[in-house]
């Protein structure tokens, strides 16, 4: 067994994290976080052409990697500098999307499309989640309905992160079936400006835009559909599969700086005459915020070594995984700002923003629970 | 031993309950349901509507304008005005000002302040907090030296609760710096309005403004403003905490926030059916109301003992510890059942605007409301500070 990076990936990871260190100050991310687009377009441009978002995709698109490991590298440099560029939402939801499942071949205009995102051209959306669906990934009630070479699209989109700023939305719909049913679904590329489409954007708590979608009948030509009709579910499923790896992983990085600014905290605030880290009960809590931590880290090497796996064994481990960040997320994020007292409440101090990148991390493609419940089910399948 | 109401006690109930459907504002009741802010304006009116009841000032003795109400009617009234979504009763001036002036001020202290609380024209913050003396109050260093019939007050205080509504602060000054760290501290009233001061906003991690930093820069404060003795301030602001403490409870604020949750849950759907039947969530909202139901009652019971006569003691730490770890769970478990809407920024539901997002009612502001109220395990006395008190007094004697 061998838990080290490969060449390539250690050079990634130090670029990456050298670059965002130097350049993802504190103000810089104040600055995207009230840019109108939610993000900075300046450092996506700055990202793409470090190779960050070619690193996310696999050769045969295009792209230098794609592998789970490859995708926990960067994320976790992304989470450790709490970057709130959709790097997740743009470039693996959409892009994995798009390269498709490997049988599917990649259509010309699709290919085009994931070449312009590598480059840092194109910004995606993917329009999945719905008000009923919680986090099943296949319960979609979106009707796409055929009318000769047409194809109306009706239904509503909830929470669709970096909807507002994408030039392209990919719509997950039903072309037959029932929701949660895995046959049906197709994906659809729709343009933002699509008459029949309504979006009602705001502001997330961690960084970030996301709107919620009504599609009125809306008219596309058949050939917006990507990939094959009505099979979409493997290419859902294998995405948000890339995608979760991508987030645990991100989630591990932004719990790395909170014990570390908690550690840091720690030896330097003073009270009662000392440094507050001298007080035992604050040392046996540092000390399981690390043993923590350290799970976290074999949780996500579980998910990201298991991501080409088959379904089943792959989503065993990623459930997994997802229900061990969860808990000790939500854990270290608690007790980081808990050690800090009141000076971790502030909107200006590092923390307050790292933690909520990590409790909120847990709120998109299934909560601890859920991930508990799915991680029972593929025991028992 | 006797669980149940007494028949009077569900009469008075019944009398809280008809008085609040009558005339608890529908906009303030709306903004409070749905965790968002009332501003100044909100606050002042509810405060308005009890004081014209002759209902604002429950903890009082009926001498100064108090209702005579006992622990057990305090409880009720508490309780039913978080079932009814009533506003929060800002509480610096009425609960925790209020009882030291009552026990250590002047007799003029007493006949100025008291009446102006009651009627709302002084709205009171706290004091006692600076960059440097957090957990350890008594290391505080702002000034205040005699000057003929003034005190000059120098330096800073921090996380001033509503500073930026108050017109009045009440401070820990160091008088005495000298003598031994808590004998050279004194209690000083101090207005606002006085030149020297300046109120700077702190926005908190949900973006809220609701605490700042109050600098004093050369502040002539008149002598007379002083509660006490000189030098005795610690014991003064001691006597003030343990106020501050029991009302942390916030068992009616528990009650409210469960109920809530619920809400929430029986209208977010799972795989088709109410998120409420979902074994794990029902679970883990049942360990939190299985907390709360026990809580509750220790809750009661140290009331019914204050009422006795008992002092509380350490049983407001843990009250204070108990309390506010089941709120903070029923924080948690609104935001999950929130699911994906959780997730936006409800900056806009918060300030009172919806049309943003049309997110489950009851969504719009529940991770926000999480992240705020990881406070209630650090003020007030952290929840360490806490348990090193009850540690400290269980095992005291014997190590
Ligand atoms: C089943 C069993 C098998 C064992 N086998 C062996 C063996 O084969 N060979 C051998 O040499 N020994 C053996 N031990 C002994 C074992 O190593 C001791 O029990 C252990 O070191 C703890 O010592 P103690 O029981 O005296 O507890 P104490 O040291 O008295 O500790 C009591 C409690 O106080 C805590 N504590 C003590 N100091 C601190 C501190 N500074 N900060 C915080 N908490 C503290 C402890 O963690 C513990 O919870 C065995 C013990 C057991 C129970
Ligand atoms: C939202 C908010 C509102 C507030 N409102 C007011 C107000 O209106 N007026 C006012 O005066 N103050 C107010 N406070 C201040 C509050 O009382 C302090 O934050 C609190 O006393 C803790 O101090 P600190 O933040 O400096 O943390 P620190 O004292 O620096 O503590 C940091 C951590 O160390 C722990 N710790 C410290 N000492 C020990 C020890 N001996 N043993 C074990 N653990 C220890 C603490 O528990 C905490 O976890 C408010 C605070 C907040 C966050």
């Amino acid at each position: 067994m061998n838990f080290q990076l490969t060449e390539e990936r250690q050079m990634l990871q130090d670029s990456l994290r050298r670059f965002l260190r130097d350049r993802y100050s504190v103000a810089a991310r104040n600055q995207a976080l009230t840019d109108p687009s939610g993000y900075s377009p300046e450092i996506w441009g700055q990202l793409a052409d470090l190779g960050v978002i070619g690193a996310l995709l696999p050769e045969a698109a295009g792209g230098y990697g794609g592998a789970g490991f490859d995708i926990a590298t960067v994320f976790e440099e992304l989470g450790r500098a709490g970057v709130v560029e959709p790097v997740l939402d743009s470039a693996v939801l959409c892009g994995v999307l798009l390269c498709g499942s490997g049988t599917d071949p990649i259509s010309p205009r699709d290919q085009k499309m994931i070449d312009r995102l590598i480059a840092g051209d194109l910004q995606l959306a993917f329009a999945h989640g719905e008000p009923a669906s919680r986090y099943e990934r296949t319960w979609i009630e979106t009707k796409a309905v055929d009318e000769g070479d047409d194809i109306l699209l009706t239904g509503r989109k909830s929470v669709v992160v970096n909807a507002e700023a994408a030039d392209l939305l990919i719509v997950a719909a039903r072309e037959a079936g029932s929701p949660g049913d895995r046959g049906g679904l197709s994906l659809f590329c729709v343009r933002p400006d699509a008459p029949g489409l309504r979006m009602r954007g705001s502001a997330l708590l961690a960084g970030g835009r996301a709107a919620e979608m009504e599609l009125d009948c809306v008219r596309l030509s058949k050939s917006a559909r990507i990939g094959a009709a009505g099979n979409a579910a493997d290419r859902i499923e294998g995405t948000i599969a890339a995608a979760e790896v991508a987030l645990a992983a991100e989630t591990l990085g932004a719990m790395e700086t909170a014990v570390r600014l908690t550690m840091d905290y720690l030896t330097t605030r003073q009270q009662f005459g000392r440094p507050i880290g001298t007080f035992q009960a604050l040392q046996h809590r540092v000390a399981e915020m690390l043993i923590e931590l350290e799970q976290a880290r074999s949780a996500v090497i579980n998910a990201a070594g298991h991501l080409e796996d088959l379904p089943l064994v792959r989503d065993r481990h990623i459930a997994a995984a997802r229900n061990l960040i969860g808990r000790t997320g939500r854990h270290i994020a608690e007790e980081a700002i808990q050690l800090h007292g009141g000076i971790a409440m502030t909107a200006e101090y590092e923390l307050a923003h790292i933690a909520k990148r990590i409790v909120l991390a847990e709120h998109r493609f299934g909560d601890a629970d859920t991930q508990l419940e799915r991680f029972i089910d593929l025991t028992a399948a | 031993m006797d669980l149940n109401y007494s028949t009077e006690e569900l009469a008075f109930r019944a009398e809280v309950r008809a008085f609040l459907e009558a005339k608890l504002p529908q906009d303030l009741l709306d903004a409070v349901r749905l965790g968002r802010g009332i501003g100044k304006e909100g606050h002042d009116r509810w405060h308005q509507i009890l004081n014209d009841q002759g209902w604002l000032a429950p903890t009082w003795p009926q001498q100064y304008g108090g209702c005579g109400w006992n622990a057990v009617q305090r409880h009720i009234f508490e309780e039913e005005c978080c079932r009814a979504h009533a506003p929060r009763i800002v509480p610096f001036g009425l609960t925790m000002l209020a009882p030291v002036l009552q026990k250590f001020g002047s007799d003029a202290q007493r006949a100025y302040f008291l009446p102006k609380i009651l009627s709302g024209e002084h709205w009171w913050c706290q004091g006692y907090s600076e960059p440097g003396a957090g957990s350890d109050l008594a290391s505080l260093s702002t000034r205040a030296v005699r000057d003929g019939d003034h005190y000059i007050v120098n330096g800073q205080k921090t996380w001033t609760t509503l500073g930026q509504f108050a017109n009045w602060i009440f401070c820990l000054v160091r008088t005495d710096p000298q003598a031994k760290q808590q004998e050279g501290i004194s209690f000083l009233l101090i207005d606002m309005a006085t030149p020297g001061i300046e109120v700077r906003p702190i926005i908190l991690l949900d973006g809220t403004h609701e605490v700042n930093e109050v600098w004093f820069n050369d502040v002539r404060v008149p002598a007379e403003n002083l509660v006490g003795e000189e030098n005795k301030g610690w014991t003064y602001a001691k006597y003030l905490l343990t106020h501050e403490r029991t009302n942390i409870a916030g068992v009616g604020f528990s009650q409210a926030g469960l109920e809530a949750v619920k809400r929430l849950a029986r209208h977010q759907l799972h795989r088709g059916r109410p998120l409420i039947e979902n074994p794990h969530f029902a679970a883990r909202l049942a360990r939190a109301e299985i907390d709360l139901m026990a809580m509750s009652t220790t809750n009661l019971r140290i009331i019914s003992a204050a009422a006795q006569g008992q002092a509380p003691g350490v049983e407001s730490s843990m009250l204070k510890v108990k309390g506010t770890e089941i709120r903070q769970e029923i924080n948690d478990l609104a935001r999950r059942a929130a699911g994906v809407y959780a997730l936006p920024f409800a900056s806009e539901a918060v300030a009172g605007d919806n049309n943003a997002l049309s997110s489950p009612e009851g969504s719009e502001a529940v991770a926000a409301q999480y992240f705020n109220n990881r406070k209630l395990s650090i003020f007030g006395g952290s929840n360490e500070i806490q348990k090193n008190i009850i540690a400290k007094v269980s095992l005291g004697g014997r190590t």
